[in-house]
């Protein structure tokens, strides 16, 4: 790249050239290799062309048939044939909002925990911090479904797991990030509280909490949106909330049922997302006067 | 411990203190404030708890349970080779997902993201209808892709795999028309002048910003797709997730930590290696 650009201003065309082919002969590597690496990827995963060519119109009659009542009529001409169910699924659907909240809350409070003794400038000893660490990662690359499924059979099925697995997964992602907002933060009011003979408690709550806030409380709504997503499908695995619904429709082929839980799973998230995003706007507001 | 303050100091810093009252000492209704989010937030988290079911007993009962289930799992075993072939050759299967999901997303979002971005295509309607429909199929979960595919294409990776396209495209799709968006726009402008057509306005305009961006991303995709390819089997869908979810509902704990490891240690492999690609394609100036 620099020697492309050093050519270019010197006006040296022979060394331009050259630099030039090298670059563009590594873009052609790099794209063969991708190339080849797909290939042996849809030969190991399976993948037939000619089964999602036949197929591919099978696709967009589901979603024909989801929209259709099992009269024949288009789902919006009976509205209350569609949503029938409404009542059940608004409960579930509220249930399943209640799981990924108390799953955000209690996840973020682990990570309040965590993250202190996770960053460099907080860690009690290098020995703790990587030990706090390796939990972390432990708890955020197993997916919450696995631990929803372990969960299952310990606390038995219901929404108790499924508010579990959000918990540890949610502290696992925001204890790592967590730790490097602290890790980030003005180092001199901490000094200055352990100038004046603060505690390690102290330094935490007077020195870096201040600063950290509103940034912890904005990653937690992102998180709290991701959860909403997550909490939809535990319940395939019985584990509380919409998803076991969502799961059996599907399954058993209640056409109108998936597209009428499926829209509301769609409205509910956005819902969300709006509303989250307000709040972290008003953070932002708030921050700045 | 002992002053030693002078009275002029002293007297200083009641000025100061004086003169950022309001920063030392809240005033009421901020405090309440604060006292009610707190109050509302944790009141909410409690009476949620105890709607959904939890309990003191429960807990207790359940925690007992799962350091049971711990103690099972040790030590990581897959009690036969067989085993351990069959779970490796799962996890391959895995991230051959996870991959052509990543790519096959890619691909498919790269031309349609310039319909989002309101700075390539300028009609308003059209921007977005794109934009509704990223968020529309962002919304539903890749599992719930893998369900509906599972009905297309029947069970097997390869539903799978379609799950990962379906959902990462909407996601890709909103990424990438947000880095069009930020691009420089003199580079775009430098081509014009020179004559420029559409095409070649996008190829060398913005193409040379927007690839390093592109492929870092699709990067941190891949890495989240090896996690949410693992479950996928939990329905179906190919991969590590079936057996795992089957070995968990048959109590073998040994083969469960065996698959628990061998995930860690792989995506583990995946963060370093995707480190290094991305310091490759980016450099140090990225860092």
């Amino acid at each position: 790249m620099r020697t492309l650009r050093l050519a270019a201003a010197t006006g040296n065309l022979d060394v331009y050239d050259r630099a030039a082919r090298r670059r563009q002969s590594r873009a052609v590597l790099g794209t063969l290799v991708m190339l080849v690496l797909f290939l042996v990827s849809c030969w190991i995963a399976e993948v037939r062309p000619s089964v999602l060519v036949d197929k591919f119109p099978a696709f967009f009659t589901y979603f024909s048939d989801i929209f259709h009542l099992d009269s024949g009529d288009l789902v919006w001409t009976a509205p209350a044939d569609w949503y029938w169910g409404l009542g059940k699924w608004l409960a579930s659907l509220g249930e399943t909002l209640l799981m990924a909240y108390a799953g955000t809350m209690l996840g973020t409070m682990a990570a309040l925990v965590f993250c202190f003794l996770a960053s460099r400038n907080f860690a009690r000893s290098r020995a703790s911090q990587f030990l706090v660490l390796r939990f972390l990662e432990f708890a955020r690359t197993v997916p919450d479904l696995v631990f929803a499924l372990v969960f299952v059979i310990a606390f038995g099925l219901g929404p108790v797991p499924g508010v579990l697995a959000i918990a540890i997964h949610t502290m696992g992602t925001l204890g790592k990030l967590f730790a490097e907002v602290v890790e980030n933060i003005d180092p001199r009011p901490v000094e200055g509280i352990s100038a004046a003979g603060g505690s390690w408690f102290a330094q935490v709550r007077f020195g870096a909490l201040p600063q950290v806030l509103s940034n912890f409380l904005s990653y937690a709504l992102l998180r709290f949106e991701i959860n909403v997503r997550s909490a939809a499908v535990l319940g395939f695995v019985g584990a509380g909330g919409i998803g076991y619904i969502l799961l059996v429709s599907i399954r058993k082929f209640y056409n109108s049922d998936v597209s009428a839980i499926l829209l509301l799973i769609i409205a509910t998230v956005m819902l969300i997302d709006y509303g989250t995003e307000r709040v972290r706007h008003l953070l932002v507001d708030v921050e700045r006067h | 411990m002992a002053t030693i303050t002078s009275p002029a100091t002293r007297q200083l810093h009641r000025d100061v203190a004086q003169r950022h009252a309001a920063l030392l000492r809240p005033s009421l209704a901020r405090r309440a404030r604060t006292v009610a989010v707190v109050v509302a937030l944790f009141g909410g988290l409690i009476a949620s708890l105890a709607y959904l079911g939890f309990s003191p007993g429960r807990l207790f009962a359940g925690v007992g349970r799962f350091g049971y289930i711990l103690a099972w799992m040790m030590p990581p075993n897959p009690e036969s080779w067989a085993n351990a072939g069959f779970y490796l050759n799962a996890l391959l299967q895995t991230l051959a997902i996870a991959f052509i999901g990543t790519t096959g997303a890619a691909v498919l979002a790269f031309p349609l993201s310039f319909l989002a971005a309101r700075n390539v295509v300028a009609n308003r309607i059209m921007h977005i209808l794109a934009r509704r429909v990223f968020d529309t199929i962002r919304g539903v979960d890749s599992l719930i892709w893998a369900l509906i595919w599972i009905n297309v294409v029947g069970l097997g990776p390869f539903a799978g795999a379609l799950a990962i396209v379906t959902s990462d495209f909407a996601a890709l799709g909103k990424l990438f028309s947000e880095a069009i968006e930020t691009a420089d726009r003199r580079p775009v402008d430098g081509v014009i002048s020179c004559g420029g057509g559409r095409l070649a306005e996008i190829r060398f305009g913005l193409m040379p910003q927007l690839l390093p961006v592109v492929l870092s991303q699709l990067l941190y995709f891949f890495e989240s797709n090896t996690r949410s390819a693992t479950v996928l089997g939990i329905v179906g869908a190919g991969g590590i997730g079936l057996p795992l979810s089957e070995m968990i509902r048959t109590d073998e704990w040994h083969q469960v930590s065996f698959i628990v490891v061998l995930l860690l240690i792989t995506v583990a492999v995946i963060t370093w290696l995707s480190g290094k690609v991305r310091f490759a394609i980016i450099g140090a100036r990225a860092v």
